[in-house]
Order: C-alpha cells, then sequence, then structure tokens
C-alpha cells in the first residue's frame, strides 16, 4: 500500500483494476490549504494517459507486477513467444506489446517479460545486444555524402549506421536504449 | 539576497532575532504537518514565539529561520527551508501589504535587477503598484466556480492551485486579499464581514511567495479556532498537538500587528530565474 507522499515519476500503482506508471508529478498545496498530488498517468495495457489529483489521505495499491526471465523463441505476424527459462512455460505479446524491442529479438535472447496479474504485458531487454549483420553496402571511399559511417541491416531487419569496416556477416553490438551502434563483436 | 533583505529591515528600525527551533506545541494548522523529534517538534515557522515577544513589547521584528514541515515536496517545496518572518506592531494588512512591496523592490535593486526581472521568459514589472485582488474577484475572474461553490464542494484548493495561482502575477506581482476566515486560523476578521479574515498573499509568475494577515490577538478567539484546526486534524486522523497555553496567554498582551512569511527560497528561484527549487539549495533531500 502506498500513501500520497509516495506518489513520484516511475511509480506503479492500480487502478480500478488496471496498472498505471505515473509519467508526470506535480505536488502543490496552496498557502494553508490542503497537498494536493498532480499526476499525469499511463496504462500499462492500453497506454492510455489520464490525469488524476491525488489528496494526501488517499491511498494506493501496489500494481501487482512481476518480472520473469524468458527467452525468445520467435515472432510472427502480431505474436511474439517467449519461454519461461525455469519451468518453459510459454508467453505471446503482441506487435504493439512489444514495440521497438522487436528491433533487437534475436533467438534464444534472455528478456525479462513483465506481467501484471499473470498476463504477460510488456518486455524489457538487456541494455546491449548483439547482433549480426545481414546486409551491407560496400563503402565509397570519398563519397562524403554519407560521411563516416553506411547504413547495414541486421538479422532483426533492423536497419543503422555503423562505421565503414563493419562487415555483411560480422557481429555488432547495439544499445537497446538509444537504438545506436556501440562496438563490433570480436569472434 | 539574504543581505539585501536584512539591510531593508536594519534601514527601517526592525530588530533581528531568533526562537527556538525545537518547540512543545506546533500551531495547529489542517495542512501543516510538523516533523517530531523525541516528544518535542520542529517549528514549521516561527510565528508563535515572535508573537510572544510582540506581547512582550518589541513593536519591529524579523527573523530569516529554516522552518519544517512533513511531506512537502515539489518544485516549490521543500520539508526543511527558508522563511522571512516579520511583524509590526501598529499597523494593519493593508500597510503590510505597502511594506512588502517596499522590501521586494529594495532587494531587486540592491541586486541589480532594477524595477524590472524576467523569470521564465517573461517580464515582470516590480514597480508599478501592484495588482490587488480579492480571492472572491480571483474566483470570478479565473476559476470554473465562484468562490461560494467551491468551498461548499471543498473544491477552495483544487481551484486555487489549478485555476487561479497561473494567473497570478504574470506581469507584475499580484496581492490577492480577504480570504475565507476559515483558511486563515491565526488571523483577524474584517470587522465588515466576520466571513472574512484580514489575509493576503503575495503571487509572482504564478508563485505563491508569501502569506500576511493582520493579527488575530484576541486569545479567546484564537482558543476557538485552534480547537476546530484541532477537530479538522482528528478527522484527517493526523497527529494532535498540546495547546499552546504559554502563547494563548501571551496573546492577551499583544497589540494590534501585522506579520508575514515569506519563501526566501522561492524568492531566490524568482531572482535567479530557476524553475525549480532545487536550483537554489546546495542539496535536495534525495541528495543528502
Amino acid at each position: 500500500m502506498y500513501n500520497a507522499s509516495d506518489l513520484r515519476r516511475g511509480l506503479k500503482i492500480q487502478i480500478e483494476n488496471d496498472p498505471y506508471v505515473i509519467i508526470d508529478f506535480q505536488f502543490s498545496k496552496p498557502g494553508k490549504g490542503q497537498s494536493l498530488y498532480r499526476c499525469k498517468l499511463k496504462n500499462m495495457i492500453t497506454g492510455a494517459i489520464i490525469d488524476r489529483t491525488y489528496r494526501s489521505v488517499d491511498t494506493f495499491q501496489q500494481a501487482a507486477l512481476e518480472n520473469r526471465k524468458m527467452q525468445f523463441l520467435y515472432g510472427q505476424e502480431n505474436e511474439f513467444c517467449f519461454m519461461d527459462i525455469e519451468n518453459y512455460e510459454q508467453a505471446y505479446l503482441s506487435d504493439d506489446q512489444v514495440g521497438e524491442a522487436k528491433n533487437y529479438l534475436t533467438d534464444n535472447l534472455e528478456v525479462e517479460i513483465l506481467f501484471f496479474e499473470d498476463k504477460p504485458i510488456g518486455i524489457s531487454l538487456p541494455n546491449f545486444v548483439n547482433l549480426k549483420v545481414t546486409k551491407s553496402d560496400p563503402w565509397l571511399k570519398g563519397d562524403s555524402a554519407a560521411g563516416d559511417s553506411k547504413p547495414v541491416t541486421l538479422e532483426s531487419g533492423y536497419v543503422l549506421r555503423v562505421p565503414p569496416f563493419i562487415e555483411e556477416g560480422g557481429k555488432i553490438t547495439v544499445d537497446t536504449r538509444t537504438g545506436e551502434y556501440v562496438t563490433r563483436v570480436k569472434e | 539576497m539574504i543581505q539585501a533583505l536584512r539591510l531593508f529591515f536594519i534601514n527601517h528600525g526592525y530588530l533581528e532575532l531568533e526562537t527556538p527551533h525545537l518547540i512543545p506545541s506546533p500551531a495547529p494548522e489542517a495542512h501543516i504537518d510538523a516533523i517530531g523529534v523525541g516528544d518535542m517538534f520542529l517549528h514549521t515557522s516561527p510565528e508563535l514565539c515572535m508573537k510572544r515577544l510582540l506581547a512582550a513589547g518589541y513593536s519591529r521584528i524579523f527573523q530569516i529561520t529554516k522552518c519544517f514541515r512533513h511531506g512537502e515536496r515539489g518544485d516549490r517545496h521543500l520539508p526543511e527551508f527558508t522563511i522571512l518572518e516579520w511583524y509590526r506592531t501598529g499597523i494593519d494588512y493593508n500597510a503590510l501589504m505597502e511594506e512588502s512591496q517596499a522590501l521586494i523592490l529594495f532587494v531587486s535593486k540592491e541586486m541589480g535587477s532594477g524595477g524590472k526581472i524576467y523569470y521564465q521568459g517573461r517580464e515582470i514589472d516590480l514597480a508599478c503598484p501592484w495588482e490587488k485582488i480579492t480571492v472572491k474577484e480571483a474566483f470570478d475572474s479565473y476559476a470554473s466556480l465562484s468562490l461560494e461553490k467551491a468551498i461548499e464542494m471543498g473544491r477552495f484548493d483544487d481551484a486555487m492551485a489549478k485555476e487561479i495561482e497561473p494567473n497570478l502575477g504574470t506581469k507584475r506581482p499580484t496581492f490577492i486579499y480577504d480570504y475565507p476566515a476559515l483558511l486563515s486560523s491565526l488571523a483577524r476578521l474584517s470587522p465588515d464581514n466576520k466571513k472574512i479574515a484580514e489575509r493576503f498573499e503575495i503571487y509572482l509568475a504564478g508563485i505563491e511567495l508569501a502569506n500576511g494577515f493582520s493579527e488575530l490577538n484576541d486569545a479567546q478567539e484564537q482558543r476557538v479556532r485552534f480547537e476546530k484546526e484541532l477537530i479538522r486534524r482528528r478527522r484527517l486522523g493526523k497527529r494532535l498537538y498540546k495547546m499552546d497555553e504559554k502563547f494563548l496567554k501571551s496573546l492577551e498582551h499583544m497589540p494590534e500587528a501585522a506579520g508575514i512569511a515569506l519563501g526566501v527560497d522561492r524568492l531566490a528561484m524568482i531572482f535567479t530565474d530557476r524553475d525549480k527549487i532545487d536550483g537554489v539549495i546546495s542539496f535536495t533531500p534525495e541528495e543528502v
């Protein structure tokens, strides 16, 4: 159970059977008046954003969220399948729920799947993942328009810019928080 | 800035003093919570002690001190913050409004800002006469409901924070005055209208900077008001404080006076153009 004074950006609470994360928080207290806790909240399932103002007497249920370590098995149209490493149970996420994470998913990649009341609702990736370069055009020396980087396609289908020395078939490390190239993986 | 504040009061014949931070009985106000230390409390403001000094014969006093309020943390709130309070006998809230205006203008000039300051991209003129608007007028101008309706529905604070405050002090500072009596437990009521307290607030750029009033100096009336506040605290499930009998006793001897508390951190925010109070202190509560 949380009190109003626990409210802050990033806190996850349950409202009417849905989990919400506080994305913006403002404390205000007009002269000699009561404390107002003004929150912008995002529904963690639907993505809907709502505004709520709470008072110091309000209490909140912690959202019943749990992270489970799972392995990525396969992805097909609007269905991404993951397997629990401990008990081999499988869980499925939709395209929307996976979001940009699908750019970094490779077979057997270990990820954390977020569950709300035993239903999978989201995914968090390791900060760095290694991916194979499946397509790369040769870099044309002196092509000043391209600068000192070139586009490549990774095994997940993700396209990003990398330094010119990266070759097709090689592996690179990508930062999943920024989507940017970090380094070449030495085999 | 602090030196300029001091200089103003020294120039005007005020005595600077200190009162204890550790006190047995904070003023019982429904929505201000003291931080307990053993069987004592850290003061939430030096108000009661300073009024006892007025009763003891001091006529112009000021203090710059740390105050402590439980659970207050936001872009403009710290649980530990710096307050400037000053009291003067023989005047009411009207004269105090004039003096407040003179103080802010003086500090601005001392700091080289002249009569104009720039805050978050807006120019605020300190030198022209400040806007004066009653609480009732503010509701009529800016709120989606009337003052009476807001009080009836328990929406006063909500409307004040969301609809009214952002409009106050945008081009020049604003005095908003004549608060409903029940929101002013230590202020004197207007002789013409007992539903109104002679209380005002100063707003600059939507930021509440100071709260002042004609002081209630009727000990019996003050006891009744404190008891009402204690009942409100009990209803809210909040900690109850012992009645400050020494304060009530000395109030019998307190002459007519007016006093005001000004948020020094917020004044620093305004003069240094910071949008968050964190920008004017060395360590936030989360950093210490």
